[in-house]
């Protein structure tokens, strides 16, 4: 049961993480988007490449957890 | 974990429908859609490049009829200007002439009025001469007679000389 | 308010959760993890539909799939139905075969199953080449695909230049933005083009097994682009890709890290040699475990009415399930792309002369 919610925790703070990461990335694209929109098309695929790294560690930590588990 | 153990039954699978759908998209579909779509692009640029093309053309036809009117309006103007300076001049050279043959017409008639004159008064003295002639004709052959008679009729023909 | 859906939810399900833990041994109990399991893992079988007849017996109906396997240096060929419905263990050679989990084992003549103390099974097992139902879904995706694609091109070698009516007009925007927006934007000029027709065939194999996998009835359901075996292989394909086309300027790059001192040189060769397989690795483990997780997220909502035991969750779950299952849509085809996008971007990485 400890081991479990260990790993539960461990999981949380991954995604708290990535989601704050991610957040950020969203929030920061949309300001630049609004502010020069005729490059919102670069900077989309620009958010979605940041995104998508950190989606990747983040996915990379829930599979350690989970092989670690 | 179950999950993440790869199986190399669907491994194999995997590859296999995947070469065989790169193999055979790329051999028969690919090529041609993305040829038709690369040829449909081209006639759309060339068709834009086209219709760029004609826009300019008709921007310069435009301008070229715009400067033709303009230089037209000058030529009118510089035509007008011209014609008003003739008008002006020929009336100024019509005004001259005019004076002119006035003051001519009034010469010859002050020198016919002059002619006249001199006609008449040469006439007058040859008149008078005659007159006087006579006059002195008819005193010589009236002195003979009466002296005041003599002034009275010399009074007589000068007054109706007068009268003449 | 809707914060307030969102506690009473968690209340819910937090009092259910110690109910289901207190009822387990009741009768009827749900099994959603055994459940969950299920139906995201791989299976000899194809699931078509369970239903209890009107004399009250329980009815399973589902397609039997062939059964590969290797052994003794030949193949063997089978069908499911034999394994399912068996009371002996079938005659592989001088072998016998048992399914147990999923996995085919070789046993006795009685059919033993030897366990060790964690409970995973000791039987060797034969290599197994069977038509499964992840990959019966996949041969279903490549006969979609090649049906879509192959009349595609004959309608385009037809038709051609005017602009494309009906199905076409779908295809069409997706294929220049894979063109434009997936190759072109993050491979050099000059070499992109070569490798539009692979990451075409990437993008819309990987879309259209996304969406096989969310629908949830007979020919769909299967949980392929979320299976580490499938995602791994095209993960393989995305590393050849990158690599055998790449650049000497990369390899210089990453062995010799030019313009750096030698102790960050000794720091940094390592780092970029891992690199290499990190990108992959990444794509394999992105891929499998979004797809997975709506999968999992999906069925754990449809299972709450179960674990309940209560119709009065259903409306809630059905809702919530509605959302994911909108969601699922938008993730199939986002994974797709982003696939896709990275293997561009590490192709355009790897082939570039410039400096990067």
């Amino acid at each position: 049961m400890e081991a479990i919610s260990l790993t539960a925790i461990g999981l949380g703070l991954i995604v708290l993480g990535a989601a704050l990461g991610i957040g950020k990335i969203g929030q920061s694209a949309i300001e630049a988007m609004s502010r020069q929109p005729e490059i919102s098309s670069k900077i989309q695929t620009a958010m979605i490449v940041a995104a998508a790294l950190i989606e990747g560690v983040s996915l990379f930590a829930i599979v350690v957890a989970w092989l670690v588990d | 974990m179950e999950l993440l153990t790869p199986s190399p039954g669907l491994i194999f699978w995997t590859s296999l429908t995947f070469i065989i759908l790169l193999l055979v998209l790329r051999k028969f579909a690919w090529p041609s859609i993305l040829r038709a779509l690369k040829v449909r692009e081209e006639t759309i640029s060339f068709a834009l490049e086209d219709a760029q093309r004609a826009k300019e053309e008709v921007e310069m036809m435009e301008q070229k009829r715009r400067k033709i009117i303009g230089e037209a309006r000058k030529e009118k103007d510089a035509i007008l200007k011209e014609a008003r300076q003739l008008k002006s001049e020929i009336l100024e050279e019509a005004k001259e002439a005019a004076g002119k043959e006035s003051q001519r017409l009034l010469e010859k008639a002050n020198q016919q009025i002059e002619k006249q004159k001199h006609d008449a008064l040469a006439e007058m003295r040859e008149t008078i001469g005659r007159l006087s002639l006579e006059i002195a004709e008819k005193i010589l052959k009236e002195e003979l007679s009466q002296d005041d008679k003599h002034k009275k009729v010399i009074n007589t023909y000068l007054r109706e000389m007068n009268l003449n | 308010m809707r914060i307030l859906f969102i506690i009473f939810f968690l209340l819910v399900t937090s009092l259910n959760l110690q109910a289901s833990s207190e009822h387990a041994e009741e009768e009827g109990a749900v099994d959603a993890f055994g459940l969950i399991m299920g139906h995201i893992s791989d299976s000899h079988q194809w699931h078509v539909i369970d239903y209890t007849n009107r004399h009250g017996h329980p009815v399973h109906i589902s397609m039997p799939l062939p059964v590969i396997l290797w052994h003794d240096n030949q193949l063997w060929f089978y069908s499911s139905d034999s394994f399912f419905h068996a009371e002996h263990p079938v005659k592989i050679g001088n072998d016998h075969l048992v399914l147990e989990d999923g996995h085919f084992y070789l046993t006795d003549h009685e059919g033993t199953i030897i366990r060790d103390g964690q409970g995973s099974i000791t039987n060797p097992s034969p290599l197994d080449f069977s038509i499964t139902k992840n990959v019966a879904s996949m041969i279903l995706s490549m006969l979609l695909l090649l049906l879509i694609f192959l009349s595609a091109a004959k309608a385009y070698a037809r038709y051609g230049m005017p602009p494309p009516k009906g199905f076409r007009a779908i295809l069409e925007p997706l294929i220049l933005f894979v063109r434009d927006d997936i190759a072109r934007s993050q491979i050099d000029e000059d070499k992109a083009d070569k490798f539009v027709p692979f990451l075409l065939t990437l993008f819309f194999f990987i879309w259209i097994n996304n969406l096989i996998g969310i629908v949830p009835f007979f020919p769909g359901g299967s949980n392929l682009s979320g299976n580490i075996s499938f995602t791994a292989t095209l993960a393989v394909f995305a590393f050849l890709a990158i690599n055998i086309f790449a650049s000497k300027d990369y390899w210089k790059h990453i062995f010799i890290a030019p313009g750096m001192p030698f102790p960050i040189k000794i720091l940094l060769v390592p780092l970029e040699f891992v690199g290499i397989f990190i990108k992959p690795f990444a794509l394999m483990i992105r891929l499998f475990a979004n797809i997975t997780a709506g999968h999992i997220i999906i069925l754990s909502l449809i299972s709450i009415i179960f674990i309940l035991k209560s119709i009065y969750i259903a409306p809630v779950s059905v809702l919530l399930s509605l959302v994911m299952f909108m969601l699922e849509l938008l993730v199939a085809v986002l994974q797709a792309y982003i696939f896709t996008l990275l293997t561009a971007l590490f192709i355009g990485m790897s082939t570039s002369k410039t400096e990067h």
